[in-house]
Order: structure tokens, then C-alpha cells, then sequence
């Protein structure tokens, strides 16, 4: 019955209608799996096993009634959230069950997993290796075909990067696309909740569950996504493809640079016409972005005063601790305009950018990540090398365009990704390309060894 | 030398509007049990969102539209960022560089404007209750929404003061946004107090802020504290600073709370959970819902024939003094007068307006007219006879509060069931008060 993992969820959803297995098989067959599993990987921080609905892993930071929902962090973990998240209720009226919570950097904040309070989890291509972040956990569950799907959350690319080097699909939808309520803020202005799946047919699913206003989030958008199957089997014809040249520069490994462009080379043969585009401040969406994350986080993070609920601040860890110090400085009179008004304003420059790109093709394409998995404990004591790991997720990211991260090959027998943005509010397109690369390729189907 | 005060305002008004601010949960929290008023949204739990509540927001735009206001097409929630154990989230959801409304301005008495900086929408903390060492909180209040007017260091005196917050607390109740009612906190003063030297117009370069300070009273006792103390410190040369102080009602006397060196960095900057506010349609429908305000009301009642301290009486509520208003209009072709129709009301109807149509208070009228008391005698041995059932009221008149005299007028009146003649029952009530 172990075979039952392998199936992306759209198959799942399938074989349970022609009734090849029972939901009850499905859960333990996927509850046995992680039991054996997890210890070696440690994606799962709790699991439980339900005997009805389709299992799903559900990241940390997103709050599930009456199941601890720690974010990775020591201050929430004794935290029973009384309330599900916006998107946790939309999963459960489409029967989909809690299979587990799963492990991720503290409070999102990390780009390897290893900022988790919980332990690191690891990379099922190489154990050696980090999974990306700070959606650790989820990728590995989807990975290793522990969970149907899974869900992330990505402020400046947790739900690209980690699937990048994990060798699955991940989507971040566009700002206001999904509702943030009961999802753990990290910056509010950048947060999205997205689909990491097994293809990108499930992902195109899951974004149509999750999608539309729940009226508890001002700035999420009126009405669903809908995508119907044939609108993802479009194809490639007629689309013009965007490269920008500012991703390909300095940093950029130079086997995944290979491996980015045979991938583009795929979607040329396959009917699109590829266009360069020029993004001229890509090299400032670093700066501008730590800026403004770390103020909104400066205020987010003072809710955790252990009056209400969690433990005392003394139990931050180190990278929560220096985002609440650097987003302090950056609103403080006398550094407000230098700071947070002069990055606010390179996000606007960011955004527009973008427009312009946009202006000459439909999607724009490039790497996810600038190198593949890395050592465990190799970036982790110099944040700024860990943050510049950020570079080609976080300039959507201010812009609040979509992102789609897919399989495109391997570097050193580790998973590489490419990066699909859209318009804004365009993820049909993202996903069409997306499925039209997946179908001719297949690398989506390589699974680790375990 | 001479010096005078210059003084700024910012009153806090409570809107009672049936839910919170950002959440769904009644703000009627008065009296309450503790914390039953709360949700995720209000105790700042992880992940809880603010969604904007637009009647409060409308609240806010009759208020500034009332003071002459300009509605800002575009304006933004800030966040200000500060501890303190009531404060759910950490920071409260307010405005600062981009306020809902900017430049009114309010009329007094003495014809002096005051002008109006801003009026912008924020909500409320919640509360902390000291029992011996421990100290309790309740987030009932917790995001209740709260509108918030400040003015430009326009006031010279504390009457201006006292007229201009009297003058708001009118305009609240006549807009129905709120009760207005100080003793409960719907209503907040704090004011910016300093001195300089009379005949120069420069601001002075430091200002003592007055807060925390709950009640009317106090407030403009702690003003008239903090005028005479800073003079008199000017006059020893010391040099003032910005601070905050407070109110000892014990000693009488101001205490400083706050020095400069402590004063909070805030750290406002957007409300990244919240859309900008955009303006420009429901402006123009509140503009034309808004009714009239109390001074308009009360000069319109002047100009019937109402004395002003009748027509201020009349006016301080808005159904009432439309109620008296109409009357008199109608009254007029009958030939009654209007301060006739005015004394029905405070004499005889009293509050109580809700059963009474002016045609039928105008028959009343008529009656009572007819069958008047002019007996001088009978009006004495009436009069007599309410001073004994009211010895208080005559006691005060003696003292010198000749409003008291109104009270013993309304006990003659109910003795003989509305029928005694008020122009002669006056002097014979004055006589025999007098004796």
C-alpha cells in the first residue's frame, strides 16, 4: 500500500473517487510513513493520524485550532492556538485533514531551517544538506512524500527557495491573493500563504481552495482563483518569456546558471518567444527589503510580551533578536526617512521595474536560488551571506507579484529550480507555463532516496 | 511683567458605535464581566488581523465635517508603537502624518475660533486594575474606537477652555456618535499647557503636557495649577521643559510624571495590515446628513424671541430644541409667545417630548392660557406652599443661585397642574424669598 505516497494530489483525489484505497488507507499509509521517517528528517514537528479526509502538512506558522503551533519558536511552545487560520478553515470544507504541523525557521525568519527551536531538518537528497527556508519542514513533507501537499508561507521567498532545493513545486501567490488571518506574521506587507506540491497541477488546486476575502484581512482581494484544467494545458504558444540579465550575474553558480538556461532553452522549443528585460534595481531589493521587513517586524513581534499567552522575549532566538533590533533603529526618529522611507521608496522603484518588464512578455524567468542546497552550519553564523541567498525571490516579493518555483534539473545530484514570475494577479500564466515545462520534462517525477 | 498662557487641546471622544474598531466584538463595554468583550483581533493574538469598521470611520468624518474639517481623499492608518501591559498588540492603530480630517475649526461664545488641527480616527487600550500586588487586565475596552481632536494652541484662559470642550461634548450628542459622558471616559481631555510673556506672539520653546487626568473638574483645576506655577517660576528665572505631569487631587497640585529624556519614541510608521483610506464619495453623502449643530440651533431660537440662556437651555438637546423650534413656529399664527411655548416645555413637558405633537402642546398652551392663575393671593399661598415642599432650592436662591428660582417656578406650576401665571407668580416668589 506504501505506493499511495507517490500520488500528487490531483491523483489522489482520483483514485479515492474510483475508490482504489479508502481515506483511511490514505492516513496510514502517510502516518506510518512519517513515524519511520521523521526522526531521520525532522520535518514534522507534531502529527497526528485522522482516519477521513485527504492529509495534509501544514506549516507551523499558520494556527490550527487546538493543535499546538509553536512557529519554531521557544516562546510559543506550549501554544494552543483557539482559533484555525483563514486558510485552514477553507482546507477543511474541502475535507482535507491535519496531518501534521511541520518545522520551520523561528517565526519564519531564515532562508536554511536551522533558525527552528526544534532542530534542524534536513534535506532528503543529501542529509548533509539544508533544506532552504524558512518552509523547511513542508518541503521535505511534500519531498519525501510524507503529505499529499503541503502549506507555506513566503515573505521573501520561503516557499520558492525550499522547494527549489528540495526538487518540488512551490507557489507564492500574489500579495492579498490568499487571506493572512491566523497565519503568524512575520512582516505584513510581504506575507503570502502558497501550495508546495508534488506537481503543478495540485498547486494550481490548492490556490484555488485557499484563495478569496474571508472578511478578516483588509488587504486580502475579493474572489477566487479559478483555474480550469484546460486553461493549465494552454501551452507555450504565443508567450513571450522574459530574462532578465540582472539575474544572471555575480553569484550566480555556475551549474545552475546551466541548468536555468537549458530550462529556458525548453521553453523556447516549446512555442514561447524569449525576450531579454533589464529589473536595473535588482541590486538594491536586498538592502530595501531587510529594511522594511525588519521594521514591520519590530512591531509585530511586540505582541510576544508572555502576558497573554507564549513565554517571555528572553526566549528569541538570535535572528528574531536582530530583526527586532534593526527594525527598531530603522523607524526611530532622526533614521525613519533614511531608512524606512528611502527603502519604501525602492520598493516602489522595485515595483516599477517590473511594470516595465512586463510591459514586453507575460511571465519573466530566471534561477529561484543562487546556489543549491549548502551545508548544514555553513552560512549560518554570517547572516548577511544567508540573506544574499535571497536575492532572485525577494525583488518579486516587494513587488507583490507571483512567483512559481519548478523543478528544472540537478546540480551535484541536488534539485534546482526555476523561478516564474507574473503579472500581478496573473498566476494562471505562471502555472500554464509552469505545467507546459512539467508535462515535457518530468523532473518532477525524481523522488529521494530514503 | 505680564505673562499669559497659551494652551492647546486634545479631547479623545469614545464613538459608541455597536462594534469595535478592527473586530466584531460589541463595543458596548461598560460594567461588563472582565474579558468577555475579546477576541484574537483585540487581545493581539498571533496571526489576528484589524478589519476597519466604516461606521466608526463615518463617525469620524461627521465629527470633522461638523468642525469645518477638510476630509482627506487619501489617509492612512499608523501604527504607534509603545509598551504597556494594556496595549494588546504593542502598538496602537492610529493616525499621525496622514490624519482623516485637517484645519477646522470651532466657534465660541465670545466669538474667539479655535482652530482645529485634526480630527483622526485611532482605538482604545484596555484597562489595568491595581488590587495590592497584583494587577489585573481587562480588554473589554481593548479596540473600542476612539476619535481624537486637537486643536491649535489657540486658548488664552481656562473659560475658553471649559466653553470649547463644553461646545464638543454638545456637538457628540448632536451627531448621535457618541454619549459624550465624561464620568465614564467616553470623553478625554489632555492639554498642552505654557506661559509667555503677554504681547508676544512667538510660541514657547517648551510646552508641559496635562494627562491622564479623568475628570472636567480636574482638568481645569490642573490648568489654572500649572498656569500659576509656571509664572511663577518664569519670574524666578528658572527655565521650564517639555514634561508631563499629572494631577494630585490630594495636594491640589500638578506632579511631573515625565521628564523630556523619557518621553517615548513611537516609531509610527503605515499600517501594513491595513489599505489606504480612500475618501470621496460617502464625504459628500455624511455632508448632507448632518444636522444642524447647537449654536446654529440656539441663534435660530434667538431670533424667534427666545432669551439666550433659554435658547442655550432648549438646544442642549437636538430632538428637544427641533421639538421647541417647531412649536414656535407654529404657535406664532396663534398668537402665542415664544418664550410661552419655551416655558411648557421646561416647566410642564419637562423631557418628556415623545408622546407630544406641537399642535397638541399648542392647545395645551391655549387652555392653560385660559384658565390661568392671575389671583395674586392664590399665587402666593402657591408660592408659600412650594418654597415649604422645596426648602433647598429656596435656600440656594437665598445664597445667590438665582437659577434655583426656576425649581420653586416648576413646583408652582405642578401645584396648580400648569395653570399659574409665571409673568406675576416671579415677583411674588422673589418678595417672599427676599423676606
Amino acid at each position: 500500500m506504501n505506493d499511495i505516497t507517490g500520488l500528487t494530489l490531483t491523483q489522489t483525489i482520483k483514485a479515492l473517487e474510483k475508490k482504489e484505497f479508502s481515506e483511511e488507507e490514505l492516513n496510514e499509509a502517510y502516518f506510518s510513513k512519517i513515524t519511520k521517517l521523521n526522526p531521520k528528517i525532522n520535518s514534522f514537528l507534531n502529527f497526528a493520524k485522522n482516519s477521513r479526509g485527504i492529509p495534509a502538512a501544514i506549516k507551523d506558522c499558520i494556527l490550527t485550532k487546538e493543535i499546538k503551533t509553536t512557529a519554531g519558536s521557544l516562546v510559543l511552545s506550549n501554544f494552543i492556538p483557539p482559533y484555525n487560520a483563514a486558510v485552514v478553515e477553507k482546507l477543511l470544507a474541502q475535507g482535507i485533514s491535519v496531518l501534521g504541523k511541520t518545522n520551520c525557521d523561528e517565526f519564519t525568519m531564515g532562508s536554511s531551517g536551522e533558525n527552528s527551536a526544534f532542530g534542524t531538518t534536513k534535506n532528503p537528497w543529501d542529509l548533509t544538506k539544508v533544506p532552504g527556508g524558512s518552509s523547511s519542514g513542508s518541503a521535505v513533507a511534500v519531498s519525501a512524500d510524507l503529505c499529499t501537499f503541503a502549506l507555506g508561507t513566503d515573505t521573501g521567498g520561503s516557499i520558492r527557495q525550499p522547494a527549489s532545493l528540495c526538487g518540488i513545486v512551490g507557489l507564492k501567490p500574489s500579495y492579498g491573493r490568499v487571506s493572512r488571518y491566523g497565519t503568524i506574521a512575520m512582516a505584513s506587507s510581504f506575507d503570502q500563504i502558497g501550495p508546495m506540491t508534488k506537481s503543478v497541477e495540485d498547486a494550481a488546486l490548492v490556490l484555488n481552495w485557499i484563495s478569496g476575502e474571508d472578511n478578516f484581512d483588509s488587504n486580502c482581494r475579493k474572489g477566487k482563483f479559478i483555474l480550469q484544467p484546460q486553461g493549465l494545458q494552454t501551452g507555450m504558444k504565443g508567450l513571450k518569456v522574459g530574462v532578465p540579465k540582472e539575474y544572471f550575474g555575480k553569484g550566480l553558480d555556475s551549474e545552475v546558471e546551466k541548468t536555468v538556461k537549458e530550462a529556458i532553452s525548453k521553453l523556447e522549443e516549446l512555442g514561447a518567444e524569449i525576450v531579454e528585460v533589464s529589473l536595473p534595481h535588482t541590486e538594491y531589493g536586498i538592502a530595501a527589503y531587510y529594511v522594511l521587513i525588519t521594521s514591520e517586524i519590530s512591531s509585530n513581534y511586540a505582541r510576544y510580551d508572555g502576558i497573554r499567552f507564549g513565554g517571555t522575549r528572553d526566549l528569541f532566538g538570535s535572528e528574531v533578536k536582530r530583526r527586532i533590533m534593526l527594525g527598531t533603529f530603522a523607524l526611530s526618529t532622526g533614521y525613519y526617512d533614511d531608512y524606512f522611507a528611502k527603502a519604501a521608496r525602492v520598493r516602489t522603484l522595485i515595483k516599477q521595474d517590473f511594470e516595465k518588464a512586463f510591459a514586453k512578455c507575460d511571465v519573466i524567468v530566471g534561477p529561484v536560488s543562487p546556489t543549491v542546497a549548502w551545508n548544514l552550519g555553513e552560512k549560518i553564523t554570517d547572516p548577511l551571506t544567508m540573506y544574499l541567498a535571497d536575492v532572485y525571490t525577494v525583488p518579486g516579493s516587494l513587488a507583490g507579484i507571483p512567483g512559481l518555483s519548478v523543478p528544472c534539473g540537478f546540480s551535484s545530484s541536488l534539485p534546482v529550480g526555476l523561478q516564474i514570475f507574473g503579472k500581478q494577479w496573473d498566476e494562471e500564466t505562471i502555472l500554464r507555463v509552469g505545467y507546459a515545462y512539467e508535462q515535457a520534462t518530468k523532473w518532477h517525477n525524481e523522488k529521494p532516496k530514503l | 511683567m505680564n505673562y499669559e498662557p497659551v494652551i492647546g487641546l486634545e479631547v479623545h471622544v469614545e464613538l459608541n458605535t455597536k462594534s469595535k474598531m478592527f473586530c466584531r466584538c460589541s463595543a458596548d463595554y461598560f460594567g461588563k464581566e472582565p474579558n468577555s468583550h475579546t477576541c484574537p483581533v483585540c487581545l493581539g493574538l498571533p496571526g489576528a488581523l484589524p478589519y476597519i469598521n466604516k461606521v466608526a470611520i463615518e463617525s469620524c468624518i461627521k465629527i470633522g465635517l461638523a468642525l469645518g474639517c477638510t476630509v482627506s481623499e487619501k489617509s492612512l492608518f499608523e501604527r504607534k508603537n509603545y509598551f504597556y501591559p494594556d496595549l494588546a498588540k504593542g502598538y496602537q492603530i492610529s493616525q499621525y502624518r496622514w490624519p482623516l480630517c485637517v484645519n477646522g475649526k470651532l466657534t465660541l461664545d465670545s466669538g474667539q475660533v479655535i482652530r482645529v488641527n485634526r480630527a483622526h480616527q485611532e482605538e482604545d487600550t484596555g484597562k489595568l486594575t491595581h488590587r495590592g500586588n497584583e494587577t489585573l487586565i481587562d480588554f473589554n475596552r481593548s479596540g473600542v474606537p476612539l476619535v481624537e481632536i486637537v486643536t491649535e494652541p489657540d486658548f488664552r484662559d481656562v473659560e475658553s477652555v471649559r466653553d470649547y470642550a463644553k461646545k464638543l461634548q454638545q456637538l457628540f450628542r448632536y451627531l448621535g456618535v457618541s454619549n459624550a459622558d465624561m464620568e465614564r471616559g467616553d470623553m478625554r481631555l489632555e492639554a498642552n499647557v505654557s506661559v509667555r510673556p503677554k504681547g508676544t506672539q512667538e510660541l514657547p520653546n517648551y510646552r508641559v503636557e496635562l494627562k491622564n487626568i479623568n475628570s472636567f473638574r480636574f482638568m481645569v483645576a490642573a490648568i489654572e495649577y500649572e498656569i500659576k506655577r509656571q509664572i511663577k517660576a518664569l519670574e524666578q528665572g528658572e527655565k521650564l521643559n517639555q514634561e508631563t505631569r499629572g494631577w494630585n487631587t490630594d495636594k491640589k497640585c500638578t506632579f511631573l510624571q515625565r521628564s523630556k529624556e523619557e518621553a517615548h519614541d513611537y516609531r509610527y510608521f503605515p499600517e501594513p495590515d491595513l489599505p489606504e483610506l480612500r475618501i470621496k464619495n460617502i464625504e459628500f453623502r455624511i455632508k448632507n446628513s448632518l444636522p444642524e449643530m447647537p449654536w446654529g440651533l440656539k441663534s435660530r431660537l434667538v431670533e424667534l424671541g427666545l432669551s439666550e440662556q433659554i435658547a442655550v437651555v432648549v438646544s442642549e438637546n437636538r430632538i428637544y430644541g427641533k421639538s421647541v423650534l417647531n412649536t414656535i413656529e407654529l404657535a406664532k399664527p396663534e398668537g402665542i409667545s415664544p418664550m410661552d411655548v419655551a416655558r411648557y416645555y421646561i416647566h410642564i413637558l419637562k423631557k418628556n417630548i415623545d408622546e407630544n405633537t406641537p399642535t397638541f402642546i399648542i392647545q395645551e398652551i391655549k387652555k392653560e392660557k385660559e384658565g390661568k392663575i392671575s389671583d395674586l393671593v392664590e399665587l402666593e399661598r402657591l408660592a408659600k406652599l412650594a418654597i415649604e415642599q422645596n426648602m433647598k432650592s429656596a435656600e440656594d436662591y437665598k445664597k445667590g443661585k438665582v437659577a434655583a428660582l426656576q425649581a420653586l417656578i416648576g413646583g408652582v406650576m405642578k401645584l396648580s397642574k400648569g395653570k399659574a401665571d409665571t409673568e406675576k407668580l416671579k415677583p411674588i416668589l422673589e418678595k417672599l424669598l427676599k423676606s
